[in-house]
């Protein structure tokens, strides 16, 4: 009995040593949301999505620009991105059975290892170096490339989850295979595909390393996509490591915008693949 | 709602690049040092209020940076306040103009709990913390100068620039004068190989990381101090005197050599250590890198024109940001040199720009 | 299904096909098909073309350096920009330590993450739980960063190393003077960033033990706990490790957040409070500035040895996790 008992203490233990580890990784969450809440919430008026950057050490001044060039770089990202990732998903998931396919779908996920740092000195040698000029549009591209592997493997995912009953019933009904493929399949794909895009988005959205020697960053309101442009995760860091409390303050408030529109999109996706699930 | 995206996607593409190919503007790019940060960020802004049709993009990422930027043709023009090597002018193939902008102060800042005096310091104790040799506040060297100060038993926290740095370049171009150990040991750059240290980004960084550790010392321009309320302390020049940086004391730092210069100066003058009985010693001008032989004659002349405002009446707004302006000789020389930058052979600027 | 029949090609007008014809059309690639397969394969080709380009062009820019330094570049601690001499000893050595830092304090956590998700916790509880915990992937690099500087350092230094000092600051990993930016900030910081990966997959691969396993370790008397440690997580095993290996190439490559909080400081040191740099925080506080081309080239040269290690660890992990959930894309949502 007294084993037993042990074992059942011991059981026990662990039990609630596992419910502590959940809470304790949950914490810094709850922690970092809060502090954002409390430090940014108070900072965020009219002022700060209407004007852009004041001169050093002056009070003042909004994120316009950088809330702005945030959605002009990544919506570059995802012209870029979006329709080689997905097509590579497809690929992968209809025509990937062979060593072709085993190929791409390795490489796309070593890709999605690389460190977006090393994406974003590549962007700088073969784009902004022959270009002459830091730009957006090298940004863009550079947050694109990172795109493509995420967007790949989720496609992927998501084209395979449609029941092979339904690509036979298209063939036995004389589509050709790609009009199934595209047609049938994929657009029964489609949600999946897109929550898919959403949360690629969301985290291509916050990245910083790879605008630092892209987009640079830029304290005028720019909307050229030739030029070095503001961002916002670039501007939280800007400020963030300067000494000044006025700019520490709207540091706090870009974050608490940008962790906004992050988590926004990532609820939005997972939402809409839980309604699909529910109504399939 | 895919096909729609895509559809507003392409539209929103499209009128992004046609609105770019029919703006007026001219916009120029800039990028380098942030020792002058505060005021070139304030000569932008107050330049495009009187202007509207020039828009000038600094970006402050230390002189090392500008001088890369400026030597790879990815910025218009370049900033620091450590002049450009021989080497480095070589590799642009002499196509460079150093033009003073103001003269500013490096100024050892620190955070002591309890001490709100302002400590004296010589080069040698300057060069012994920063050479990792003098470690804790109440070390006899630091006490010793400053006898009225009861400095505690705490460790000394160095902070240092962790990118390519003209801030740096003045201060370790002033150690080295004032320490042989230093001299050999690290010598002057716009990055070195710190002995001990905690490294920041730009001036903020380093006020930052100074504001934020008890016990830090660190090296800034003196309006970073100000700015963020860090003290700073009194350096002891080579006549003996402790000095204050301020906008006497700086000016009078480039003094002796604004009185011997050559006509035909390149302007790359390092005025630390100065001779002079109130002269700060950690002082330095700060240049703007521009091209001798430009391309577009369009952002040329924005160019020159702004460069010519900010050395006449941008030096107004020197004061309220404790730049120390330019001496008057020195920006008569400017003057010569901006009116010899030319396009394609034809000069910029007309010969009697600015009434002169 | 309405659409599909409303859209079904119609029967060709004319006489009925002989079997032949019939044969033939079946065997008939329509172009198509041709054109459709063509197209995805050179976008799906883009991807190693892009793997390709990026390890060319970082070998060729570091070429010099490499030419310079050869193997010393690995093993010398000397990274002076005035001189030109160039070590990364301090760079590879801080990014190695700070991420086995991280996994020390990540990997217990997210373990015990996936064991409460897939066994313990209560069926209402596991997708808000789950959710909640993958969310923590969702929070960009700089927001950790911004919060590493203005609450983590200041907490770690002003009050838990306060009192923690006494109890173990004889340690040689604890020694010298705590300033608050240091290997363990950057440590502590890549741990929340590296759990969500190392939870999600881990939680995949115990999902896809067989329930039979577990049946058998209760039918047999053990506990619930005592199925799980000795029977699930064992044969789950390489999928963990591949999981902890896959949480380790994601601490590896981190910029922002460990260049915020980690001091750096070319140096190597035992100590964790000391300041450390890594290889990522290198190049993004240098890159722009390295005014020499041998300053730039080393930097190259850096990037290009992270890079290495990336892809080896990466691939590493996705082989351990693809024999344990056969070729499916687990983990790439985690992703």
């Amino acid at each position: 009995m007294h084993g037993r008992l042990a074992r059942k203490l011991l059981g026990s233990t662990m039990t609630g040593v596992t419910y502590g580890a959940a809470a304790l990784a949950i914490l810094p969450l709850a922690v970092i949301l809060a502090m954002l809440l409390f430090k940014g919430a108070g900072s965020i008026d009219w002022d700060f999505f209407t004007k852009a950057a004041v001169p050093l050490g002056e009070k003042g001044g909004g994120f316009s620009h950088a809330i702005v060039g945030t959605l002009i770089i990544v919506g570059l990202a995802c012209l870029v991105g979006v329709p080689i990732g997905v097509a590579t998903g497809i690929f992968l998931a209809e025509f990937g059975g062979g060593r072709v396919g085993f190929g791409i779908r390795f490489v796309a996920d070593v890709l999605n290892g690389v460190p977006s740092i090393v994406i974003g000195i590549f962007a700088w040698t073969w784009l902004v170096k022959p270009m002459g000029r830091f730009s957006a549009l090298a940004g863009g591209v550079a947050l694109g490339m990172i795109l493509v592997p995420i967007l790949a493997r989720t496609t992927e995912e998501m084209v395979r989850l449609v029941p092979n009953s339904l690509r036979e019933a298209a063939l036995a009904l004389g589509y050709p295979r790609w009009r199934t493929s595209l047609v049938v399949v994929v657009r029964t794909a489609a949600a999946g595909i897109l929550t898919g895009c959403l949360v690629a988005v969301a985290r291509v959205a916050g990245e910083t390393a790879p605008l630092l020697f892209t987009a640079l960053g830029n304290q005028f309101f720019s909307t050229r996509l030739n030029g070095p442009m503001a961002a916002l995760p670039l501007q939280v860091y800007t400020y963030a490591l300067g000494p000044y409390d006025e700019w520490h303050r709207q540091a706090w408030a870009g974050a608490l915008v940008l962790i906004v529109l992050v988590l926004a999109l990532s609820l939005f996706a997972r939402a809409v693949v839980r309604a699909k699930r529910q109504h399939a | 709602m895919t096909n729609r995206m895509i559809g507003l996607f392409a539209v929103a593409a499209g009128a992004l690049l046609t609105g770019s190919a029919a703006a007026q503007t001219v916009r120029l790019n800039g990028a380098g040092a942030t020792f002058p940060n505060p005021i070139y960020s304030k000569w932008v802004l107050e330049y495009h209020t009187a202007h509207p049709d020039v828009e000038i993009n600094y970006q402050a990422i230390g002189s090392g940076g500008g001088i890369r930027q400026y030597t790879d043709h990815t910025v218009d023009f370049g900033a620091s306040d450590g002049p450009m090597t021989d080497a480095q002018i070589q590799a642009v193939n002499g196509n460079v103009f150093h033009l003073p902008t103001v003269l500013g102060s490096v100024v050892p800042t620190y955070n002591i709990p309890g001490v709100t005096a302002q400590l004296k310091f010589t080069g040698d104790v300057l060069a012994g913390i920063f050479l990792g040799q003098i470690t804790k506040w109440n070390d006899s060297r630091i006490t010793a100068l400053n006898p009225g100060v009861s400095l505690p038993d705490q460790d000394i926290v160095v902070a240092h620039r962790s990118d390519g740095s003209g801030t740096t370049y003045i201060w370790t171009d002033y150690l080295s004068k004032v320490s042989s150990d230093w001299s050999q040991r690290v010598g002057k750059g716009t990055a070195v190989n710190w002995p001990v240290g905690l490294g920041g980004q730009g001036n903020p960084g380093v006020a930052n990381i100074v504001k934020q550790t008890p016990g830090c010392i660190g090296y800034v321009e003196l309006i970073y101090a100000l700015q963020n309320q860090i003290s700073y302390g009194l350096v002891q020049n080579a006549a003996g005197n402790f000095i204050q940086a301020t906008l006497a004391t700086t000016t009078n730092a480039a003094a002796g050599a604004v009185a011997s210069l050559d006509p035909n100066t390149d302007f790359r003058i390092s005025i630390t250590n100065a001779t002079g009985a109130q002269t700060y010693p950690i002082a330095s001008f700060t240049w703007l890198l521009v091209p001798k032989e430009m391309t577009d004659m369009t952002k040329a002349r924005a160019l020159l024109e702004f460069v010519w405002w900010a050395v006449h009446d941008g030096e107004r707004y020197t004061g309220e940001l404790s730049y120390a302006p330019l001496p008057a000789r020195v920006v008569q020389l400017e003057e010569q040199r901006l009116k010899a930058i030319t396009v394609n052979g034809q000069a910029v600027l007309p010969r009697n720009y600015g009434g002169r | 299904m309405t659409d599909l029949a409303a859209t079904a090609l119609e029967p060709e007008a004319g006489p009925r096909p002989t079997a032949e014809e019939r044969w033939r059309a079946l065997r008939t690639v329509s172009r198509g098909d041709v054109i459709y397969r063509s197209v995805l394969t050179v976008l799906a080709l883009l991807l190693p073309l892009m793997l390709l380009l990026i390890a060319l062009e970082l070998v060729a820019n570091a070429w010099p350096a490499l030419a310079k330094f050869g193997a010393g570049f690995l093993v010398h601690s000397v990274w002076d920009p005035v001189q030109g001499q160039f070590g990364a000893l301090p760079l590879i050595f801080g990014t190695l330590y700070s991420s086995l830092v991280a996994l020390a304090i990540a990997v217990p956590l997210a373990l015990g993450c996936a064991i409460f998700l897939t066994e313990f916790a209560p069926r209402w509880l596991r997708n808000p739980v789950g959710t909640l915990i993958e969310l923590l992937a969702a929070v960009p690099s700089v927001i950790y960063g911004l919060w590493g500087i203005f609450v983590l350092i200041p907490l770690l230094r002003d009050h838990v190393w306060h009192t923690a000092r006494h109890v173990l600051g004889w340690l040689p990993i604890f020694s010298g003077v705590f300033y608050g930016p240091s290997v363990l900030a950057a440590g502590v910081i890549l741990s929340i960033m590296i759990l969500p990966y190392i939870a999600a997959v881990s939680r995949e691969v115990l999902l896809a033990v067989p329930p039979s396993q577990r049946e058998a370790g209760l039918a047999l008397g053990g506990t619930r706990w005592e199925t799980v440690w000795r029977v699930v997580l064992p044969y789950g095993r390489a999928g963990i490790i591949g999981a902890v290996i896959l949480g380790l190439g994601r601490a590896l490559g981190e910029t922002m957040a460990v260049t915020m909080v980690i001091g750096n400081r070319h140096e190597v040191s035992a100590s964790l409070l000391q300041p450390g740099y890594t290889i990522a925080a290198a190049i993004a506080n240098e890159f722009s500035e390295a005014v020499s081309d041998v300053h730039l080239s080393a930097l190259f040269l850096a990037g290009a040895v992270l890079f290495l290690i990336t892809v080896v660890v990466n691939a590493l992990a996705r082989v351990l996790v693809w024999r344990v959930a056969r070729g499916s894309a687990v983990g790439s949502t985690a992703v």
